[in-house]
């Protein structure tokens, strides 16, 4: 790798690790994160099919309320690295992306709890009226995000493609990378049983039902499916909107007789 | 004392400023930060000294909702400052009880939404397109999200910041609801087509072997007496297992490491392919 390239790909992963707390344009998204390792060391098909089969993974994976997601960010750079300068399957990089994924959680749960004296600091600021502070510690705290990632990167795209590296990598025995392989294939269950116990609505279980007979008796594709989950959608809103109807009705007459005691 | 009014520049400084709105996010007081620098290009044209340290200080309050539903609450609050600096009757009480207030239904609204919806169904569509080696996969996604993203933020805003507090009203009514079943709806039958199409299990395990009277040779394996019956019978029983174990709490890792083990053994037994 040459010197340019570590530094792209100290950017990348830098970018990654503030996407990963901000949640907002999803660079730390594993389909987008191995895209641009791939990208920036010289093999973009490897890192997007490689983005691909981890993104299958991690589909479940979210920031919901105080919740963390395991960390999609670590996961998708370090794997995107291993395989690509590395040269290992994508299964030997589905291997180190789960475990990963959990250390980099760890990371964040650290720095999201050193962000706490940030907090104190900006009420410091925000006593003398000082703006400029409590941006500062808005950026130091989105800085300590991204070194997070950065800094690991870094390591494992000076040590990726050694003898050593290579060699542990290479002692996974095939049966297992071939196994996760197998297992990449289905493992997005769990990610649609999180959406799902999201929703937790047993009541509209019927219209998954729906789009699950579709999908096994037709040949619709993902358009076909959004347009018939928007019609049942309108169904749906104007039964409810009946229910709501009947029950406005019932406040409403009692109101006409208030009115009436008023006058 | 002329009127202080924020103007079009403010409210597109502010709409920049909350797509960072998490930067800072911590375990005490969350976005409070992130909020706060949102709302610093109005309140520094509205305050000046005390008036805007009281400012900052109750902007520095706890803070969490989904992202994207963050807008309009920075919008109205921008308005309630407004008006409160210009000398109407608006206490620091009132202001974080709009914010206490919609923050949580908002949530109620945007999960749903976009995490539940949105994400899945776009980055499903994209990592189908990636795994033959196609970019049009990612930048389906990141464009698709984004675009979409975007437009709930400008337009949040400036929705928040013009209807000012009615919008706690029309809060009130259905359309919330209307809007969190719909997107519900959508999703989860979406999501029943993924179970199906885009998981892929094969269990070429042999169960007959038996050769025709015209010569050829019939083998009935596992997979092809399931799709016989309903093509993803499996993903859908996995699905509803791991729903089970994630409402028992186990942590969903380790569902995925069970997952991975299930497959290296499958493999290693000759039963997955």
């Amino acid at each position: 790798m040459s010197t340019l390239q570590l530094i792209l790909l100290v950017i990348v992963a830098a970018i990654t690790g503030m996407a990963s707390v901000l949640d907002e344009a999803q660079f730390h998204r594993p389909i987008i994160a191995c895209t641009l390792v791939g990208l920036v060391l010289g093999d973009i098909k490897t890192g997007i099919i490689l983005g691909g089969t981890l993104e299958m993974l991690a589909l479940g994976w979210m920031n919901v309320g105080a919740a963390m997601a395991p960390d999609a960010a670590l996961a998708s750079v370090i794997s995107a690295i291993l395989v690509i300068i590395g040269k290992q399957s994508i299964g030997a990089g589905i291997a180190v992306a789960v475990p990963i994924a959990a250390a980099g959680q760890v990371l964040t749960i650290f720095v999201r709890t050193i962000t706490v004296f940030f907090q104190h600091l900006a009420d410091k600021y925000a006593e003398k009226g000082n703006t400029r502070g409590i941006e500062m510690c808005h950026i130091l705290g989105l800085s300590l995000q991204a070194i997070r990632v950065a800094i690991p990167a870094a390591i494992v795209g000076v040590l990726a493609g050694t003898d050593a590296v290579n060699a542990a990598l290479a002692a996974i025995p095939q049966v297992i990378t071939r196994g996760l392989q197998v297992s990449g294939g289905f493992i997005v269950v769990v990610g649609y049983a999180m959406v799902m116990n999201m929703m937790n609505s047993k009541s509209l279980l019927p219209f998954f039902f729906i789009g699950f007979l579709l999908a096994a008796f037709t040949n619709f594709n993902l358009i076909g499916f959004g347009a018939v989950g928007v019609i049942a959608a309108i169904f749906h809103i104007k039964s409810i909107a009946n229910e709501g109807k009947v029950a406005v009705a019932g406040t409403g007459s009692i109101d006409d007789i208030d009115d009436s005691d008023l006058m | 004392m002329s009127e202080k009014k924020l103007n079009k520049s403010d409210i597109v400084k502010m709409f920049i400023r909350s797509n960072f709105l998490l930067g800072s996010f911590n375990f005490e007081r969350m976005q409070a930060i992130g909020f706060c620098v949102t709302l610093i290009p109005a309140l520094k044209k509205l305050y000046k000294g005390d008036e805007l340290s009281a400012a900052l200080k109750r902007h520095l309050e706890f803070f969490n909702t989904q992202p994207f539903m963050a807008t309009p609450i920075m919008g109205i609050t921008a308005a309630m400052e407004e008006q409160k600096a210009n000398g109407a009757d608006i206490d620091e009480g009132s202001i974080s009880g709009v914010k206490i207030g919609l923050m949580g239904p908002l949530a109620g609204v945007g999960d749903p939404i976009f995490w539940g919806t949105l994400r899945p169904v776009l980055a499903a569509l994209g990592a189908g397109l990636a795994l033959t080696g196609s970019i049009i996969g990612p930048l389906i996604f990141f464009i698709g999200f984004n675009a979409i993203r975007l437009a709930t933020n400008w337009y949040g805003m400036f929705y928040g910041y013009e209807k000012g507090t009615q919008l706690v009203a029309d809060m009130g009514g259905n359309k919330l609801r209307y809007l969190t079943e719909g997107a519900s709806v959508l999703g989860l039958l979406v999501i029943g087509g993924l179970v199906s199409k885009w998981t892929s299990i094969n269990i070429p395990f042999v169960l007959s072997k038996y050769t025709q009277s015209d010569g050829k040779e019939v083998i009935t394996t596992v997979q092809s007496v399931l799709d016989s019956l309903m093509p993803g019978l499996v993903p859908l029983l996995l699905t509803f297992l791991c729903m089970y174990l994630l409402k028992k709490r186990v942590n969903p890792l380790l569902i995925i490491f069970g997952l991975f083990a299930v497959g290296i053994l499958g493999v290693a037994c000759g039963i997955l392919q």
